[in-house]
């Protein structure tokens, strides 16, 4: 075990040595990390990973809300409910990318339909949907594997706590909606809050997906770290890596927040892992 | 609403929901199985085992990606869980000062693709001369596949009853039978569940395997990347469909213990 998170320790504080320059310079420099602000590729970047990564994690929490609800009233009915839910979290990422990119591409499965539907004429009709400037791929992809898991978190604590207090406040003469706004709400906000830093800190470390669904420019900051990374210049890896340690210290501030958030809720006896 | 509408509604429901999921593995299979599948066509025009003939011959290096990918997916299987059972055991059991702080290490490279640690630990490699070798991929698959592990065991243990040791013990069991029949089998489901998922963990490793392996190392998800940038998709949606496959078996055959885990 700590053979594993030795090797995890010794390759971040390896990694932080060679972003300082340590195999450039003798002397250590910050000079990697100030490029990075004046990079113009990395500061559309920044904007563009943290847009997709909002945007997701905002339509998989509306829907996984709305699923749950939905769900927990349709609970009793099947069990499978519980399984299929945790099926998209079991699919690989570039497995699902690739799917996306075959059914939505402007020569796709759906811009094939789209054209028999009489709606388009050609492929360059069709909405670019992957390789976009806004990601919409990316975002697909995200909101079809995340929802189900913010589903699953506040179903979790919505099945606990039972339906009393929502029937206590019916039962005193709240109306459905006040009823939804003043006690379920409420009741599934810690699950949802604590779910959305987590999809959040995931998507914006996401890799695969914006490697196969998004484009060259802007692309998300992961991507733009392996393609300096594995550039055949060595003296772009210094800056390559000072990117992926500034974008991981933003991730590793995401996943404290969450397990703050989490304790709150869960006591952490059961860590919630997707 | 009688309950036979109701049923028979929850019944259509399903076998939506089922056509959607079946639906991009139908999708899939065509593409593999189509030969010029040309614009707008909404089927292929002509069916050909041609890409899965040509996946399945040592020339195009998918037989090799695919036991490349077996055999480090297993080694890391099992290393993660031999590795986890011990230290979930003691962040299940045992209350200590700055537990929140090792929740904390664990779920970081499990969150996030390490993939600044990836890096130093290739330059690390380098000079190890693990770089570009499938030992030193095995090693930094173990970076995310160990912490899940562990997270899933503590989750295992948490249910744990150690008084059923106590008891075994005093009922005269030696350590080893204690363990053989005792413990292992109230965690082999938790222990199920966390290899498969540390499997799939490094099954589904792209960028770590990259970083490290520099494209020496050629691993199923390397090789569907390289079909589909180079425009062959019919090969392409073969592998996917490879790549795919384990994901969803494995899955159904430890989803009852996710149920009950739930």
């Amino acid at each position: 075990m700590l053979v594993i998170l030795g090797l995890f320790a010794s390759g971040v504080v390896s990694a932080i040595l060679e972003s300082l320059g340590r195999y450039q310079d003798p002397a250590l420099t910050f000079r990697y990390y100030s490029q990075l602000f004046s990079d113009r590729e990395i500061r559309a970047s920044l904007g563009f990973s943290l847009g997709v990564a909002a945007i997701a994690t905002g339509l998989s929490a509306a829907f996984g809300l709305m699923l749950a609800l939905r769900l927990r009233r349709a609970a009793h009915a099947w069990t499978g409910w519980n399984t299929l839910l945790q099926f998209p979290l079991a699919v690989p990422h570039l497995a699902m990318a690739f799917v996306v990119l075959q059914l939505i591409s402007s020569s796709g499965l759906a811009a094939r339909i789209a054209y028999h539907a009489g709606i388009i004429s050609m492929p360059a009709e069709f909405p670019s949907l992957v390789n976009d400037r806004f990601g919409a791929g990316i975002v697909l992809v995200y909101v079809l594997k995340e929802t189900p898991f913010v589903a699953l978190m506040i179903l979790a604590v919505l099945t606990r706590l039972g339906d009393s207090y929502e029937l206590a406040a019916r039962t005193l003469g709240a109306s459905a909606w006040q009823c939804f706004r003043h006690v379920t709400l409420p009741l599934a906000a810690p699950p949802l809050v604590a779910s959305c830093l987590f999809v959040f800190a995931y998507i914006l470390s996401a890799f695969e997906v914006p490697f196969v669904l998004g484009r060259p420019y802007p692309a998300m900051w992961s991507v733009i770290a392996q393609r300096r990374y594995m550039e055949a210049d060595l003296a772009a890896r210094p800056g390559a890596i000072a990117l992926a340690v500034a974008a991981s210290s933003l991730t590793a501030l995401l996943v404290w927040l969450y397990l703050r958030a989490a304790r709150s809720w869960s006591g952490l006896d059961k860590p919630a892992i997707f | 609403m009688s309950m036979n509408t109701r049923s028979s509604r929850a019944h259509f429901r399903g076998l939506v929901l089922a056509l959607i999921a079946v639906l991009p593995v139908l999708v899939l299979a065509a593409w593999s199985l189509s030969r010029g599948w040309l614009w707008p066509a909404l089927l292929p025009r002509a069916w050909s085992l041609r890409a899965w003939r040509y996946a399945a011959s040592p020339l195009s290096g998918v037989p090799q990606s695919l036991a490349v990918s077996i055999f480090i997916a297993l080694i890391v299987a099992a290393l993660a869980v031999l590795l986890a059972v011990p230290a979930a055991r003691a962040i299940a059991l045992h209350s200590f000062r700055g537990r929140q702080a090792v929740l904390f290490i664990l779920l970081l490279p499990v969150l996030a693709p390490p993939v600044a640690s990836a890096m130093g630990v290739h330059s690390l490699f380098i000079r190890l001369g693990l770089a570009e070798t499938v030992f030193g991929v095995i090693l930094v698959h173990l970076i995310p596949a160990v912490p899940y592990s562990t997270l899933m065991m503590v989750g295992a243990f948490s249910r744990f009853e150690t008084d059923q040791e106590a008891v075994a013990r005093t009922l005269g069991a030696s350590t080893y039978h204690v363990w053989l029949r005792v413990t292992l089998p109230a965690l082999a489901p938790g222990i199920a569940v966390s290899a498969v998922f540390a499997f799939l963990i490094s099954w589904s490793q792209y960028l770590l395997t990259l970083l490290v392996g520099g494209g020496q190392v050629r691993t199923l998800p390397l090789s569907l990347i390289a079909f589909q940038t180079s425009g062959d998709d019919a090969v392409a949606a073969a592998l996917a469909l490879l790549y795919l496959a384990p994901a969803v078996f494995l899955f159904l055959a430890v989803s009852r213990f996710l149920r009950a885990d739930a």
